[in-house]
């Protein structure tokens, strides 16, 4: 199993720090992982990336440029990154966030309303966390488990009173792309 | 021991804690500052002084002063902090005094741009400084060999009394990998420093004098000739490399540190295509494993090196191979990484039209 998978959006959506989750959750389960962020004029320009490698095997390259799953939170992040996907891979992105949506036909997508449900929750931040559970649901590459006992990790502990929350979220976000239409 | 995720200047610094640094002097700068924000965190409370220094410059010459006083020491930078150490190393290296130095290299020349480079290749390798002079390179190509390095520059530089230098670059000291500390029992590889160290004059014995003057010239040549004896007695005993699918390439992609990973990736989709490609990474930069690639040359029918600059390594891997066979290069500069879809092209290139023209 390897799953080579990118994040994107803009500085603030909690894309960092879903793949550190994400990585630190593959650790947990004993993968190889690799977790490489965009930094520089990138981050400073709004937009951030990461890139996460999970793999029950040895991790080649941390550079890449085409991917197993691309989740996607903004315009730029979709104009740059939807080629990238491989054919039949998965494209999630955040609904409310897209203006022109993905066009390919060889690949998975899923809409995901993932800040109306944020919302729904009365904690706009757990957006993040529906996007990683909608992930999950489609490639179980970690459990739910492992990602809560990563977020005790990530988290600082003043925050991890938040953790029921995210909770929440991944669950609600597991839930989501059963419902959506897949193009 | 547990594994824990760090990002690779994370864990440089954690195990310069662990190898026993007792100082560290630097000066911030993109993309390595995490190593000397974790260090100017953790060190005091662990046994060891963390100096911020007014600029590289005062820096190196601390980390000359401190390591003269025999104590180990260690400090890190990115390329244009680099090229302002270069004279300090120069004189440390003359004095021959153990420290570890750490180039987490960015795009140049000049003031460039923080995104990862391989461009200071020629600079960590053939001296740098002035003066005929060599450093042990090592370069690590994960976030535990960033760890892991660490101990065995510390180690190499006490054994040869001179400086050695990690070089990284800004992708490998940003990601994050599951990185695992090795045991290590600072005091087992404690070496004794009295003999030169500049620590006080001992009873019975003359006080001991760290320079790198030496104005008589038959005098400073006969520190040459016994600096080259040490580099010689370095290159005999400390290669290192790793090989990846050699066995039965009959073509051959040379890279270090980012690079090697990226065209093991390459590698890996070669060989779905079939072609038997190999790839030798260099773990040692100086001393080259020149003698590796030479063997290999009598194997493959050529070599394609990959690098993030416009062509520095290659040189020496046309130096090893001595014209056996055709040396090419692929590089990507100014802060661009070499993607493994463009190196698989890049191979193609060479290797399905040498095919072609064998089968016509």
């Amino acid at each position: 199993m390897t799953e080579e998978l990118i994040i994107a959006g803009f500085g603030g959506q909690g894309v960092l720090s879903m793949g550190m989750t994400l990585a630190y959750a593959g650790m947990i389960e004993d993968n190889q992982i690799v977790w490489m962020p965009s930094y520089g004029p990138e981050m400073r320009g709004g937009t951030a990336n990461c890139v996460v490698v999970i793999s029950d095997d040895k991790i080649s390259s941390p550079i890449i440029n085409t991917f197993d799953t691309a989740i996607i939170l903004n315009q730029p992040s979709m104009d740059k990154f939807e080629s990238g996907v491989k054919p039949g891979g998965n494209l999630l992105y955040e609904a409310n966030n897209i203006i022109n949506p993905p066009t390919r036909e060889d690949i998975s997508i899923y809409d995901i309303p993932a800040n109306l449900e944020a919302l729904k929750l009365n904690n706009a931040k757990t957006m993040n966390m529906i996007m990683l559970g909608a992930f999950l649901a489609l490639r179980p590459v970690v459990t739910i488990e492992s990602i809560l006992e990563a977020l005790k990790k990530v988290l600082p502990e003043r925050h991890h009173h938040l953790i029921p929350v995210n909770e929440q979220a991944l669950r609600r976000g597991m839930e989501l792309t059963g419902q959506t239409t897949t193009v | 021991m547990a594994k824990k995720l760090m990002k690779g200047n994370e864990a440089l610094a954690e195990a310069a804690i662990r190898a026993g640094v007792k100082g560290y002097f630097g000066y911030p700068i993109t993309p390595q500052s995490e190593l000397l924000e974790y260090l100017s965190r953790e060190l005091p409370q662990r046994g060891g002084a963390f100096l911020q220094a007014e600029s590289e410059v005062a820096a190196i010459n601390m980390v000359y002063g401190a390591a003269g006083a025999g104590e180990r020491v260690m400090t890190s930078t990115s390329s244009p902090g680099f090229s302002l150490m270069q004279e300090g190393i120069s004189y440390i290296a003359c004095a021959e005094l153990p420290c570890l130095l750490v180039n987490v290299m960015r795009g140049g020349p000049g003031l460039g741009t923080i995104q990862p480079s391989q461009g200071d290749y020629f600079q960590a390798v053939k001296g740098g400084g002035h003066g005929d002079y060599k450093l042990p390179v090592l370069a690590p190509n994960s976030v535990q060999e960033m760890a892991e390095f660490v101990y065995d520059g510390f180690d190499l530089a006490d054994k040869y009394r001179n400086p050695v230098l990690i070089l990284s670059d800004g992708a490998l000291g940003q990601m994050m990998e599951a990185v695992e500390f090795p045991d290590y029992d600072i005091e087992a590889h404690k070496v004794d420093h009295s003999e030169w160290a500049t620590r006080g004059r001992r009873k019975g014995h003359d006080h001991n004098v760290l320079t790198s003057l030496y104005i008589q010239p038959d005098k400073m040549e006969a520190i040459n000739q016994h600096l080259q004896e040490k580099y010689q007695l370095i290159e005999a005993r400390e290669v290192r490399f790793e090989t990846i699918m050699t066995e039965d390439a009959d073509f051959l992609l040379v890279a270090f540190g980012l690079s090697s990973r990226v065209a093991h990736k390459s590698v890996e989709m070669a060989r779905e295509k079939g072609y038997k490609i190999g790839l030798l990474r260099p773990v040692t930069l100086f001393p080259f494993p020149s003698e590796i690639l030479f063997q290999l040359a009598g194997q493959v029918r050529g070599m394609l090196v990959i690098e993030m600059n416009t062509g520095q390594m290659v040189e020496d891997v046309r130096l090893a191979v001595r014209g056996k066979v055709p040396v090419q290069f692929y590089g990507r500069q100014g802060g661009m990484i070499p993607q493994p879809d463009a190196i698989l092209h890049e191979i193609e290139k060479y290797y399905t039209q040498r095919l072609a023209v064998e089968v016509d």
